[in-house]
């Protein structure tokens, strides 16, 4: 068969290009530039190639906002994938209260990220919060905006409450698809409570549940709005995580060139750590299916 | 092993059943036999499943009893049963290896690690998975899958029943004969009762030493093939079972004679007086078509199966087949049909009515 040649195809395209290029490609590009100039005001530009990336390479304040940003990734995602599968094991199959439990978990998910740290930032104050006030009068010696230990632990709280909802509709979502058979089965082969949850209900769970913990993880590994409305990343440098730190570079102290290159170095990380986690769920799954 | 008696059961899913209609499984009493094998026969929707759940335990009926040998098991769960059941549909434990899915029914309870080995030996070898035992169940095809399903069903010895709710739906044609014959060679080695629902009625037929016929809801009628074949208790079973099924015609019963359109046709029996809505029915193996006595037939089409010919005609109106020897000629011109007097069932409201002996004695 002939080919038809022709170009008036490309116009056709033209108007996704457009968008992609002033959405993405542009800035990108824009940030691509900067990270390898030093700027002094007055728009004049000095090439200074690598530098910056090397000089944050070996930045102990760098360094420390990935360590926190780890340690906090880790941690909700250890709180919220068990804890989102327990609920949803317990939430009612069907019938009103299973309407009733969607929607109560959906509730936190449709809440703006910026109203979330204002609630829990209120919620928390120990002299007008209902929180802070009652663990105050409690004897608590708690105070998020002084100890970085509270501080920690409000942030923890706060996210595992904004989105604990999330893995366990996920969570749900894959039981729901599970046939009766198979329960019925276990009964018959007198299978133990565990047995159901080990060998049906988590391998059954087990493509959601990779989606879960990559939307988790991303989404924590680049979180801002909510601690910087709680806590503004302090006390000290405490809860300043890498998106935190990020903007104090660039808006704060206005070092266009080291946050370009900090921009470009933390997307690839994250892309890089999904992409590696991906491939290895997906391959557990093929090899399972051999 | 054990014998299996329903007492007065019934069973409906809503909570106030008002009539007879909602009621899923209608009342009935009836005895399983230790050591038989039964198929449960009916259409889809006719309440098999429900009635096997009943037995299993993972369904407690709204009404009546469930009891083995004779202990009242009504309301006992699954585990304290000691049921096997296989279901329509492959369930295997995808992360477990073949031998763990045959073994695990064994390792819930407690059975000692070189019993298990052997008995997964024995059961594998039965279907045929042996060079597949260490892989994961996952990847296996839908077929593969069932036989691991069948076999973990299999794999206990010392269960009072095995149920099988339709297990070969899945399995393509070849396979699914051998296994038939397996399970009933199985059968006779070990004389577990079972219980084999189907809608295919070659299967039932074939599988059971008793066929158990439903029919909304309602046992219609309980039989070696042979009897639901040679006197079906029910319009239904004359028409389901049987390929093609019984014809039936709209008579009047009078004595030894059905009188259909003022035309006489002799039966086998003497029968007494009979209300409601009378009908013969004749299979198509009992009728004869010939060019000169008889009923009018008028044939619409003939199917050549190889052994015989299926004759589909039309008498008084009605679809009627008939079943012609492989030799004989059929011209498309009008026949005529007459019936092997005792072969003819009569029914009055769908259901059998036996001969009045005594006067068709005298």
């Amino acid at each position: 068969m002939q080919k038809t040649v022709n170009q008036k195809a490309w116009f056709l395209v033209l108007p996704v290009f457009l968008l992609v290029a002033f959405s993405a490609v542009i800035p990108l590009m824009t940030v691509v530039n900067y990270s390898v100039q030093d700027t002094f005001g007055n728009n004049q530009f000095f090439w200074v190639g690598l530098e910056w990336f090397s000089e944050l390479l070996h930045s102990e304040r760098l360094h420390a906002a990935l360590g926190r940003q780890i340690v906090f990734s880790s941690i909700i995602l250890a709180i919220e994938v068990p804890l989102g599968v327990f609920i949803a094991l317990n939430m009612p199959q069907k019938g009103l209260w299973a309407s009733v439990c969607l929607v109560l978990m959906a509730l936190p998910l449709l809440i703006p990220w910026n109203v979330v740290g204002t609630i829990w930032q209120i919620f928390g104050r120990v002299d007008i919060g209902l929180l802070g006030h009652t663990l105050a009068a409690l004897g608590i010696d708690y105070n998020y905006t002084q100890d970085p230990l509270d501080a920690w632990v409000t942030v923890i709280v706060m996210d595992v409450w904004h989105w604990t909802s999330l893995v366990a509709l996920l969570a749900y979502a894959g039981l729901q698809s599970i046939p009766q058979a198979y329960y019925q089965a276990a009964k018959i082969d007198q299978a133990s409570r565990w047995s159901v949850f080990w060998f049906i209900e988590l391998p059954k769970m087990q493509g959601v549940l990779m989606i879960a913990i990559l939307i988790r993880f991303m989404d924590s590994f680049m979180i801002y709005t909510e601690p910087f409305v709680v806590t503004g990343g302090g006390p000290g440098n405490a809860t300043t995580f890498l998106s935190i730190d990020l903007v104090k570079m660039a808006l704060g102290q206005f070092d266009l060139g080291p946050a370009a290159a900090f921009s470009l170095m933390y997307f690839l990380t994250v892309m890089l750590v999904s992409w590696v986690f991906y491939t290895v769920m997906t391959n557990l799954d093929k090899k399972a299916g051999l | 092993m054990a014998k299996i008696t329903l007492s007065k059961l019934a069973h409906s899913y809503g909570a106030n059943p008002q009539n007879e209609a909602d009621f899923a499984l209608k009342e009935m009493d009836h005895v399983w036999e230790d050591r038989q094998a039964y198929a449960l026969l009916g259409p889809s929707g006719c309440g098999k499943t429900t009635l096997l759940n009943i037995i299993s335990g993972l369904l407690a009926p709204s009404h009546g009893q469930v009891l083995f040998d004779d202990k009242d098991v009504t309301h006992a769960p699954t585990t304290a049963r000691n049921i096997a059941q296989v279901f329509q549909f492959p369930v295997v434990y995808d992360t477990m290896s073949v031998r763990d899915n045959l073994a695990f029914p064994l390792r819930n309870r407690g059975m000692d690690a070189a019993y298990i080995q052997s008995r997964v030996a024995r059961i594998a070898e039965l279907i045929g998975m042996e060079d597949v035992l260490a892989q994961k169940a996952q990847g296996l095809s839908a077929d593969a899958k069932q036989k691991i399903s069948l076999g973990r069903g299999l794999v206990r010895e010392d269960v009072n029943a095995i149920l099988f709710d339709e297990p070969l739906t899945v399995i393509d044609p070849a396979m699914k004969w051998a296994l038939r014959t397996q399970l009933k060679s199985l059968h006779g080695e070990f004389g577990h009762t079972m219980i084999y629902v189907t809608h295919d009625q070659t299967e039932a037929l074939t599988f059971a030493d008793k066929v158990v016929v439903m029919l909304e809801g309602r046992v219609v009628q309980i039989g070696t093939p042979e009897a639901l074949f040679e006197a079906p208790g029910h319009t239904f079973v004359g028409h389901f079972i049987g390929s093609p099924g019984m014809n039936f015609l709209d008579a009047t019963i009078e004595g030894q004679q059905a009188i259909i359109d003022g035309q006489m046709i002799a039966l086998g029996a003497h029968y007494g007086a009979l209300s409601g809505r009378t009908q013969i029915g004749i299979r198509p193996e009992f009728i004869r078509l010939n060019k000169k006595e008889g009923l009018p037939a008028i044939i619409s089409r003939v199917e050549d199966v190889g052994r015989h010919k299926i004759v589909r005609a039309q008498v008084f109106g009605h679809a009627f087949n008939c079943i012609a020897p492989e030799g004989m000629e059929i011209s498309a011109d009008v026949m005529y049909v007459t019936f092997d007097p005792a072969r003819i069932s009569v029914f009055a409201d769908d259901w059998r009515v036996e001969p009045n002996v005594k006067k068709a004695a005298a």
